[in-house]
């Protein structure tokens, strides 16, 4: 259930990888579409806390293409019901996310990604 | 019986069985979700946005329900995976995370908008192996670093925990005021012993006039629903045809259990009589 909502939040917190750790590559991933209700306030407040361009790149990766390269001026209904598919309604269920910088890799099972991080790692 | 993170970690506490066992107890379910009503009231969102926030040790979804329920959208992370499965049957909405809050997180800052967690921050008090970054301050640091830097400012974050003493809330506080926290402690029905609940309050953030720390509740719990599920003992006590309540151990009752005393063989089973069950009425 890891949806590119908080993909697009989620960095990496391995000790020392502090530059260049967003976003997380999706490796080998399968994804499941599941409806949830749509929401167009929410997605208005949430839209500064987005980071446009890893949330583009990361829907191409798995398939969308339904998102503009740039952020547009005007939010209209049909680019909110977009985003609400992109961010709501893709569940990344399979795979493995891996870190731009230090290449840790978090896998993902179950729909459940594996945060855990080895000893050495904790900071 | 000891406290449950004393008896083991987390993740080996909550196996399948216990995670099961957790998620179905009714009473469990309703204190769950008391608290985690409170909490959403100590975290005071603004009425008509529509918050996204992080639900620290969801376990199977217990308050993410309630979450779901009252419209916000949610990530929640826990240690233990039996409890992550149980969520996932359950299908509760948010996110969901396999990770060590003791780790701490890996969100970008200004993700949430509000924090809250139920009964979960006393499982960090414990050390579990003697590596450095595994002794409480240790983990309550980076815990609180990374977690204040993952909300939005301003913002709050509430925390239900039950410590088992001062030393535990001083710890917690001051590693959460380290962290750049405001706020402290709100203790619900403190002279009660059983409605009694503790509550960390945190603010990201100074001041304002809207972060002032709440005040716990007072005076005694509303009144007591009693045990639930005595029905039996209800049904026996019911009242016969003239309106008068029946007494538990009336002549029947004394016939029935003498019945069953001497098919069990006991020996010196007094003799049925009309006397049997009277009252001996006051002589003089």
């Amino acid at each position: 259930m890891v949806r590119l909502i908080t993909h697009n939040l989620l960095a990496c917190h391995v000790k020392g990888c502090n530059s260049n750790n967003f976003p997380l590559e999706f490796k080998d991933v399968q994804i499941e579409l599941r409806e949830a209700e749509f929401n167009p306030d929410f997605l208005k407040g949430f839209m500064p806390k987005l980071e446009w361009k890893a949330l583009v790149d990361a829907a191409r990766q798995l398939g969308d293409t339904s998102l503009p390269l740039e952020l547009p001026e005007m939010l209209d209904d049909d680019f909110l019901k977009n985003l609400h598919h992109v961010l709501l309604e893709i569940h990344v269920e399979e795979g493995t996310m891996t870190c731009p910088n230090c290449k840790h890799e978090y896998p993902i099972l179950n729909g459940i990604p594996n945060m855990l991080l080895a000893e050495h790692e904790i900071g | 019986m000891s406290r449950p993170e004393l008896q083991a970690p987390p993740e080996i506490y909550y196996g399948d069985t216990e995670a099961k066992k957790y998620t179905q107890n009714t009473r469990n379910q309703q204190i769950q979700a008391d608290m985690t009503y409170r909490a959403l009231e100590l975290l005071n969102l603004p009425p008509d946005e529509p918050a996204f926030l992080l639900d620290i040790g969801c376990g199977s979804g217990l308050s993410g329900e309630i979450l779901d329920e009252e419209g916000y959208i949610w990530a929640g992370v826990d240690i233990a995976p039996s409890m992550l499965e149980v969520a996932l049957e359950r299908e509760v909405e948010g996110d969901l995370f396999l990770q060590d809050i003791g780790q701490g997180f890996g969100f970008r800052p200004g993700s949430f908008d509000g924090a809250i967690s139920i009964s979960v921050i006393q499982w960090l008090l414990n050390a579990e192996t003697s590596h450095p970054t595994s002794s409480p301050p240790h983990r309550l640091n980076r815990f609180f670093t990374t977690l204040h830097s993952a909300l939005r400012n301003p913002s709050r974050a509430v925390f239900q925990f039950y410590p088992s003493s001062d030393d535990q809330i001083q710890l917690i506080t001051s590693c959460a005021q380290k962290a750049g926290f405001g706020g402290g402690i709100v203790v619900d029905y403190p002279n009660s012993n059983k409605a009694k609940k503790i509550f960390l309050c945190l603010f990201v953030g100074g001041g304002g006039p809207q972060q002032q720390l709440p005040k716990g509740l007072e005076g005694d719990e509303e009144v007591d629903r009693g045990v639930k599920f005595e029905r039996r003992r209800d049904r026996e006590r019911g009242r016969d045809k003239s309106g008068k309540r029946k007494n538990v151990k009336a002549r029947d009752w004394i016939l029935k259990k003498k019945e069953l005393y001497r098919k069990r063989g006991k020996e010196d089973v007094p003799r049925d009589s009309k006397f049997t069950g009277r009252k001996r009425r006051a002589v003089f």
